[in-house]
C-alpha cells in the first residue's frame, strides 16, 4: 500500500441523533475522508460546520438527501465550511433560518450538484444566500439549483477564480450574484423568475473590493418578474423587478452570447454605485464593460418604478420605449469634459436589434442645450477585446 | 494533529498515574490528549465546588461576555517556571501547556433553584496552536464529559430579580468555538489582555491586582504598560468607554479586521477609530432580512433605526447577533448600546 491513504466513509442516515452524528463526524473526520449523507429528509436543529480540509461531504441527489433547517434554533447557517479543498454535492439545504451554505476564507471549494431552498416561495422572511461562497479562492459551482433566497441565490463575495455553470437560479431576488470578485466566469446558467437574473457588483467599506474580470456569457437570463422582496437595507432590495442582468461598478466585465429576454423593466443595465460613502480607495462607476453578440427578447414593457430610481429615469427619459441595454453614463467629471480613456469605453456590439439608452448627464442637467440621452448603439460600436478564461484545477 | 488517538503508552500512564492527587496532569495538556472527564486533567481539587488545585489560579475579566446570565468561573494554569510574552493592546502569549478554564454555571445566588454547573470550555495551548474543547456536567454534578459536538441544555435558573428564565443553552462544538476565538485561522483566547485584567479580585491569600499577582507568579513583569478598559457595567464610567468595552468583548472577536465577521467590513474591536466601520450610517453587505427593514448599522441617535440594536435584541437565528453563544437577549447590554446610539 506503501503511503496510499483510505479514504474513511461514514455513512450516515436520518434519525432523531443525526445533527449530533453528521457533527461529530464532520469534527472528527481526516483529510480524504467522505461523508456520506443516506437519501431521506435530515430534521437539524442546528447549523452544521466544517473546518478540516480535503473532507467531502456527499448525499444521494439533490432531490433524494435533505438537510432540513425548518426547526432550526442556533446558528446562522444551514451548514458553515471554513477548511479548504472541500467539495459539497449532491443534496439540498432546506429552510436554513440565515443563509443556506457559507463558505468562508477557504481555497478550493467545489458545489456540485447541490440545491439550496426556500420551500414557501419568495419571501422576505427567508435566509439571504443560498450557495455562498466568500473570501475564497478558486470557487467551482456547477450543476446546482438555488430558490427562494431574499438576497442572492447564488452569491459569490470578495473572492477570486470562480466558475458558476450548469446552474439553475429561481424565485430568488437576485439569481446570481458576483459581488466584490476578480476573475470569474459565469455561463450555461439559467436565471429565471427571479427579481434581477445575474448581478456583477463592487460595495465600498469591504476588505476586497474593486471587483474585475468577469464573463457572463452563454446564459439565459429571462422572465426575472417577481417582485422585489428583499428586505429594506440590502442593496439588491434597489433592484427592479424584471431586470436581465446589472453590472455596477466593475472593470473588464464581457456580456455574450447570452440569451435575455421577456423581463418586465430591462435587460440589461450598466450602472455606477449611487449611494454615498467615505471611502476613499473606492471607484464607484463601471468601466471596460464589452457586451456582444447576445440575443434579446422583449423587455420593458411593463416597468416596475416602484424600487431605486433605475426604472423611473429610464422609463421618463425613454418616453416609455425602453430599451435593451441602459447605461447611466456616470463618470468622474474630469471624464464627463474631456471623455473617456479609449479601452474603458462602454463596448455595444453585434447584439442583432438590441436597443441603447445611455444618459448624457451634462445634457441631462441642461436639457435645453443638450440631448440627455444616447439612442443610437452604433456610438458604442469597436473592437471586441476578449478578456482570458478562468483556469481552474477542478481536481484538487 | 489528530485528537482522541492516544498512544497505548499514554493510556497506561493515565490509568496508572492518577494515584498523584490534585497535581495537573501537564502530559495531557502537552500532548494534546482531551480524556473523556474533565476530572482526569487535574485542574480541581474538589469538582463539584469549583476549587481549583494549587498550581491553578482564578482570574476574573473586566468586561465579560454575555453567555446567557451565566456565571463564569476562570481559572488559569502557566506551566511552572514559564513566562507569557506581553503584547499591548493584545492577549497575552501564553507558554504551550497553559490552560485556560472556564466553568458556566447558574449559581442562583439570587434564588431558590440549586446551583448548576453547565459546561467547562478549555483552551489548551499545545504545540500546534491553541485548542478548543468543553467538558458537559453531568445531573449529579459530579464530572463533566467531552462534548465533541456541543451539547444542548435545556434549563431554567433564577435572574438577578430572582425571577425563573427558561433557557435552551448551547454548549458549542468544537468549530463554533473557532468562530469567535480564530483571527487569521489562528486560535487564540480573548478575554486575557492586559487592558481587560487590570483590577483588583480577591484571592485566598487575600486581595490583590490581578496583573501584579501574575507577577508575583513570575508570569509577568509588574511594569508592563496596561490601560484599562471600563467595566461595562459600571455607571460612574463614561458612556463611550462602557459601550465601547461591551462592544469589544461581546462582538469584537469577530467583528476585526481577520475574524470571523470581516466579510461585512463592520468592526468593534476596541481599537477601531473609523465612525463608518463602527457602523455608523453603514449600510449591510449581506445581512438579509436580518436588516429588519432598517438602513444603516446605527443611525446616531436613533437606536430605533439601528440594525446593531435590532440584532442585539433578536433570539431568531438567522438576525440574532452574537450568532452563536446565546440564546436569551442581554437586556443591560441593549439597554447600554441603546443609550450609546441616543448620545452619539
Amino acid at each position: 500500500m506503501g503511503g496510499y491513504i483510505q479514504a474513511a466513509i461514514q455513512i450516515i442516515e436520518p434519525s432523531p441523533d443525526a445533527y449530533q452524528e453528521i457533527q461529530e463526524a464532520l469534527i472528527l473526520a481526516e483529510p480524504g475522508d467522505i461523508i456520506r449523507l443516506t437519501a431521506g429528509t435530515f430534521m437539524l436543529e442546528d447549523s452544521l460546520s466544517l473546518d478540516v480540509d480535503q473532507v467531502q461531504i456527499e448525499g444521494e441527489g439533490m432531490n433524494q438527501t435533505i438537510l432540513d433547517f425548518t426547526a432550526q434554533k442556533s446558528g446562522a447557517q444551514g451548514i458553515s465550511v471554513t477548511s479548504d479543498n472541500v467539495t459539497l454535492q449532491d443534496f439540498s439545504v432546506q429552510n436554513a433560518k440565515g443563509d443556506a451554505i457559507k463558505v468562508k476564507g477557504v481555497t478550493n471549494i467545489k458545489f456540485l450538484r447541490v440545491k439550496t431552498e426556500w420551500t414557501n416561495g419568495p419571501d422576505p422572511e427567508n435566509g439571504a444566500y443560498g450557495l455562498y461562497p466568500v473570501e475564497s479562492t478558486n470557487v467551482l459551482i456547477d450543476g446546482c439549483v438555488a430558490i427562494g433566497a431574499s438576497d442572492a441565490g447564488i452569491y459569490v463575495g470578495q473572492s477570486k477564480n470562480i466558475i458558476v455553470r450548469n446552474s439553475r437560479a429561481e424565485f430568488n431576488v437576485a439569481g446570481i450574484e458576483i459581488e466584490n470578485s476578480y476573475y470569474a466566469d459565469v455561463h450555461d446558467n439559467l436565471a429565471t423568475n427571479n427579481t434581477g437574473g445575474i448581478l456583477v457588483f463592487d460595495l465600498p467599506g469591504l476588505p476586497q473590493q474593486g471587483g474585475h474580470h468577469v464573463r457572463v456569457y452563454n446564459n439565459r437570463s429571462v422572465g426575472n418578474n417577481t417582485d422585489n422582496f428583499a428586505p429594506e437595507g440590502n442593496i439588491v432590495g434597489e433592484v427592479p423587478r424584471g431586470t436581465g442582468i446589472i453590472i455596477q461598478a466593475n472593470s473588464d466585465v464581457e456580456i455574450f452570447g447570452n440569451v435575455i429576454g421577456d423581463n418586465d423593466t430591462v435587460n440589461i443595465a450598466v450602472v455606477t454605485y449611487g449611494s454615498e460613502t467615505d471611502d476613499k480607495t473606492y471607484y464607484p462607476h463601471p468601466k471596460s464593460i464589452q457586451i456582444h453578440g447576445n440575443k434579446f427578447g422583449p423587455t420593458g414593457y411593463n416597468p416596475d418604478t416602484s424600487k431605486g430610481d433605475l426604472a423611473e429615469i429610464l422609463f421618463d427619459l425613454s418616453g416609455g420605449d425602453m430599451p435593451d441595454i441602459f447605461w447611466d453614463g456616470l463618470l468622474p467629471m474630469t471624464q464627463l469634459v474631456f471623455g473617456q480613456p479609449e479601452g474603458e469605453r462602454l463596448m455595444l456590439s453585434n447584439n442583432g436589434d438590441a436597443t441603447v439608452l445611455a444618459i448624457n448627464p451634462i445634457g441631462y442637467m441642461l436639457p435645453y442645450f443638450f440631448e440627455p440621452a444616447i439612442l443610437d448603439i452604433r456610438e458604442f460600436e469597436g473592437t471586441i477585446r476578449p478578456l482570458a478564461p478562468v483556469m481552474l484545477d477542478e481536481n484538487f | 494533529m489528530r485528537i482522541f488517538k492516544a498512544p497505548a503508552l499514554l493510556v497506561l500512564l493515565l490509568i496508572f498515574g492518577s494515584h498523584i492527587q490534585s497535581a495537573v496532569k501537564t502530559d495531557l495538556l502537552l500532548l494534546n490528549i482531551f480524556p473523556v472527564y474533565l476530572s482526569e486533567f487535574g485542574f480541581f481539587e474538589n469538582m463539584q465546588n469549583q476549587l481549583p488545585s494549587s498550581e491553578v489560579h482564578p482570574y476574573f475579566l473586566t468586561s465579560p461576555l454575555f453567555s446567557d446570565q451565566t456565571d463564569k468561573l476562570r481559572f488559569v494554569f502557566v506551566p511552572d517556571g514559564q513566562k507569557l510574552e506581553y503584547r499591548k493592546d493584545q492577549v497575552f502569549v501564553f507558554p504551550v501547556g497553559s490552560t485556560l478554564i472556564k466553568t458556566f454555571a447558574y449559581l442562583n445566588t439570587n434564588g431558590a433553584m440549586d446551583q448548576q454547573l453547565l459546561e467547562t470550555r478549555l483552551l489548551i495551548n499545545t504545540d500546534d496552536g491553541w485548542q478548543a474543547i468543553s467538558y458537559v456536567w453531568n445531573k449529579e454534578q459530579t464530572d463533566a464529559r467531552r462534548a465533541i459536538a456541543g451539547a444542548t441544555i435545556p434549563t431554567s435558573f433564577n435572574d438577578s430579580s430572582g425571577e425563573i428564565v427558561d433557557v435552551r443553552y448551547r454548549a458549542p462544538n468544537q468549530n463554533q468555538c473557532k468562530e469567535c476565538h480564530q483571527v487569521n485561522k489562528v486560535m487564540t483566547p480573548i478575554g486575557p489582555k492586559p487592558r481587560n485584567m487590570n483590577q483588583s479580585i480577591q484571592y485566598e491569600s487575600g486581595a490583590m491586582n490581578q496583573l501584579l499577582y501574575w507577577a508575583a507568579q513570575g508570569w509577568i513583569e509588574s511594569t508592563l504598560d496596561a490601560s484599562t478598559m471600563h467595566d461595562y457595567k459600571d455607571v460612574s464610567a463614561s458612556l463611550d468607554g462602557r459601550a465601547r468595552a461591551y462592544l469589544d468583548i461581546n462582538c469584537g472577536h469577530c467583528h476585526i479586521p481577520g475574524g470571523s465577521a470581516d466579510t461585512t467590513g463592520l468592526y468593534l474591536n476596541f481599537t477601531e477609530q473609523n465612525k463608518e466601520k463602527l457602523g455608523v450610517y453603514k449600510k449591510p453587505v449581506a445581512a438579509g432580512r436580518a436588516s429588519g427593514n432598517l438602513k444603516y448599522s446605527i443611525v446616531p441617535g436613533h437606536p430605533e433605526r439601528s440594525i446593531m440594536i435590532y440584532r442585539m435584541d433578536s433570539l431568531d437565528p438567522g438576525i440574532m447577533m452574537p450568532e452563536s453563544g446565546r440564546a436569551l437577549a442581554d437586556e443591560s447590554g441593549i439597554k447600554l448600546i441603546t443609550e450609546w446610539i441616543n448620545k452619539l
